[in-house]
């Protein structure tokens, strides 16, 4: 039987409208937009200029501290302005903006379309090789935190890890990018995993992925080879069970402690995205200058996962799924449960940029809110064993420190009380309000 | 591209089932017994029903518009529902003013004096049947005869229960017939006869995910094993008096009842138990009622001492 956490979960519709359509890359951009900041942590600081020339997978802003991530340019061409620019959020942001000249674009169409050359040999790179080159290559968590890898696998002194888990949930609705990476790169994803477990210096890895992806667990298990320590776990379909928590539990019967790290209980979660990244970067030399991108919706002509360029037009990529053409009443990047609705198109892929979700105008509203009828779904559901309504109630009363006694900082957000409430109460805007004030209340003592 | 797009938090996506459509559901799965009563009680039934549902709409309406000052009231599901459940609390031949009286106590004083729908600490259908109980005693124990009285409704014929014969010892537990209690050939309110009509509404509630299994589930549970241990008739005392109805539909209201499965576990087992102990010991040959409000009143308690088990939590060393 398939495995799966033990605590709440919800079973949704799951909506892959694009898990049949095999990954296209996108054509190179003429133009493109590096936000510095990127990932969780220090935005990265720029090391060229205005009018510099780069070329294609050319380090062009390094980490600013410890938890940073350096940038690479996806194009050759040169560095236009270095500025602020409008985020999807709205907020102004500093970024490096580049431009290609006709003659660059052609050189890297030319050199992108030869095959790729190992600059390394995957069994002759040490631990300390592999750590400097994902530092260097910039990498950061794909599934969407963006948090840096290189200080993800640079495991502290005193804690003991054993297991390397991948994260191939992708338990959101509506999002297929893993999945198409899986059946277009399963070497890649195994090399990957292997380079990760030798940094860490573990021999187990599992790699966990649900079992409405039954050609993607079989195409990852083609690529295991025996005695390799890979072992690839089907997992039932269950939301939140890409949660990092959520899936240890499912994969080793391990519960990370309340407040804690994966670390304590022996443990490194990696997206599976990222462990292809980190084998571009060891061995094929390649920075993360490129991710998959899903692009969806319900009324969406042509849903697609495109492998693109970071700093790709995110409008280009809704033009080419059809979307200019159909009614949008809102726009999400990422999923439909944990994803941000957005009120500016008109911004790059990001190194988090799993996906793009359009949604007809009505499913973009909100059902007015009834009273709470105390009917506990949201405490059933709740995959922490939280009280969603209680905090909920306490965080917008202001009791912030009941709110932490009933747990409000071990919520991870999922966004499952609010989609089970039967009274479409905003439960999850309350609980985050809750624990922006307990923080708050923490810094002040 | 220039669009007017919605911000929100996440998530942007819910499920496909609300309140009111719960409330709904149990309507419709109350409708077996409401047949089960027309046909057993005729016009007496529909009277009763209609006035009780209208009756409490109505209060809630009025109370929510004029003495609350909603500018929104309108027409409530969770009202009609209390209706339908208070109607089927009580006899067929009881008068229209009666009702009426149990749908102003009920909405207005069980539901609405605690600041309306989720508010309210005890069901409020059970609140107007207990008060028009110890009101009027006369005209709420006075069964009619199921079958016979099809056209009566003031003047139709009475009889007593099955279970206040079994106290005042005219009939001995072996002297009843099961069949008759299933199909509801025997005195009672409105909704307690016809243990079958109960089964399958209560099915169709737990198939629907209306409901979890563990109310009813302990409930049952408990008055059988009582029963089982002390010699008595289980058939009896399950499908006699007002117990299925109870378990089924008044003890499972979400305001009133636990938020944790271990919860309603306990709450369920303690409803059976001080309805058999009232019905054994105490002055009433039925306690249901009673045993719901009681357990309505412990379950702010219920709900702080059976929390969810947390994720992770660490456990703390018990230091003496």
């Amino acid at each position: 039987m398939a495995r799966t956490f033990h605590i709440g979960g919800v079973r949704l519709k799951d909506c892959k409208l694009s898990a049949h359509s095999a990954m296209e890359r996108v054509e190179l951009p003429m133009r493109v937009v590096l936000p510095l900041g990127q990932h969780i942590g220090a935005p990265a600081r720029p090391v060229v200029a205005a009018g510099d020339r780069v070329v294609r997978g050319q380090c062009v802003a390094e980490a600013a501290s410890v938890v940073s991530a350096s940038l690479h340019s996806p194009i050759s061409g040169i560095v236009r302005s270095i500025g602020l620019v409008r985020n999807a959020r709205g907020f102004d942001v500093e970024a490096i903006e580049i431009e290609a000249t006709e003659s660059d674009h052609r050189i890297d169409i030319e050199s992108m379309s030869k095959p790729l050359v190992a600059v390394r040999d995957k069994g002759n790179v040490s631990a300390d090789e592999i750590l400097a080159c994902v530092r260097e290559a910039g990498i950061v968590g794909l599934g969407g935190a963006t948090f840096p890898t290189a200080v993800k696998l640079n495991v502290p002194p005193g804690k003991n890890i054993d297991t390397l888990v991948i994260n191939a949930a992708e338990c959101e609705p509506y999002l297929t990018c893993d999945h198409a990476l899986m059946l277009s790169d399963p070497a890649g994803i195994i090399i990957g995993a292997e380079l990760v477990m030798k940094a860490l210096g573990v021999s187990n890895a599992v790699i966990g992925v649900e079992d409405n992806k039954p050609d993607a667990i079989e195409s990852l298990r083609s690529h295991v080879a025996p005695g390799s320590g890979i072992v690839i776990v089907p997992l039932k379909e269950k939301y939140p069970q890409g949660g990092e928590k959520q899936l240890i539990f499912a994969m080793t019967r391990r519960e990370v402690p309340s407040g804690g790290l994966p670390a304590d209980v022996g443990v490194v979660v990696v997206n599976v995205a990222t462990a292809r990244a980190v084998c571009m970067a060891v061995v094929y030399g390649e920075p993360l200058i490129e991710r998959v991108v899903t692009v969806t919706g319900p009324r969406l002509p042509r849903p697609a996962n495109y492998l693109v360029p970071i700093g790709y037009p995110v409008d280009e990529l809704i033009s080419k799924s059809g979307g200019d053409d159909v009614p949008v009443g809102k726009i999400v990047l990422g999923g439909p449960m944990m994803g941000a609705a957005v009120e500016n198109t008109e911004v790059p892929v990001e190194k988090g940029s799993s996906g793009i979700l359009l949604l007809p105008p009505d499913m973009s509203h909100r059902a007015q809110p009834e009273p709470c009828i105390l009917c506990a779904r949201c405490v059933s559901v709740c995959p922490m064993g939280l009280e969603p309504y209680l905090i909920s109630t306490l965080s917008r009363l202001g009791r912030v420190g009941e709110a932490v006694d009933a747990g409000v900082a071990d919520c991870i957000e999922c966004g499952s009380c609010s989609y089970i409430c039967p009274s479409s109460r905003p439960i999850l805007d309350f609980i985050r309000y809750g624990k922006m004030s307990s923080r708050r209340v923490r810094k002040s003592k | 591209m220039d669009r007017m797009l919605v911000i929100s938090g996440s998530p942007h996506i819910h499920a496909p089932f609300s309140a009111r459509g719960a409330m709904w559901r149990v309507i419709f799965a109350l409708l077996p017994a409401l047949g089960c009563a027309l046909y057993y009680f005729g016009i007496g039934a529909a009277i009763v029903s209609v006035t009780a549902m209208v009756g409490c709409v109505a209060v809630e309406y009025l109370i929510a518009r004029f003495m609350m000052g909603r500018k929104s009231a309108t027409f409530s599901v969770s009202a009609l529902l209390t209706g339908l459940l208070l109607a089927l609390n009580l006899p067929s031949n009881i008068p229209v003013w009666i009702v009426l009286i149990g749908c102003v106590v009920a909405i207005g004083i069980g539901k609405m004096a605690f600041g309306g729908l989720g508010c309210n600490i005890f069901n409020p259908a059970l609140v107007g049947r207990v008060f028009l109980l110890l009101s009027f005693p006369q005209q709420m124990t006075s069964w009619p005869l199921p079958e016979v009285n099809r056209m009566a409704y003031l003047d139709a014929s009475t009889g007593a229960t099955v279970l206040s014969e079994l106290k005042t010892g005219v009939i001995s537990p072996s002297g009843v017939d099961l069949v008759d209690e299933a199909i509801g050939l025997t005195g009672g309110s409105m909704g307690e006869v016809g243990a079958l009509a109960l089964i399958i509404g209560v099915l169709y509630l737990m198939v629907s995910r209306v409901i979890t299994w563990h109310i009813p589930v302990a409930v049952v549970g408990a008055v059988a094993l009582m029963t089982v241990v002390a010699g008595g008739n289980v058939g009896v005392e399950l499908m006699g008096g007002g117990l299925l109805l109870g378990a089924f539909f008044m003890a499972t209201d979400y305001v009133t009842s636990p938020m944790t499965p271990r919860g309603m576990l306990v709450y369920g087992a303690m409803i059976g138990v001080i309805t058999m102990v009232i019905r054994h010991y105490g002055a009433y040959p039925e306690g249901v009622s009673f045993a719901i409000l009681v357990m309505n009143g412990v379950t702010p308690l219920l709900n702080k001492w059976f929390r969810p088990r947390r994720f992770g939590e660490r456990r703390v060393a018990h230091v003496r």
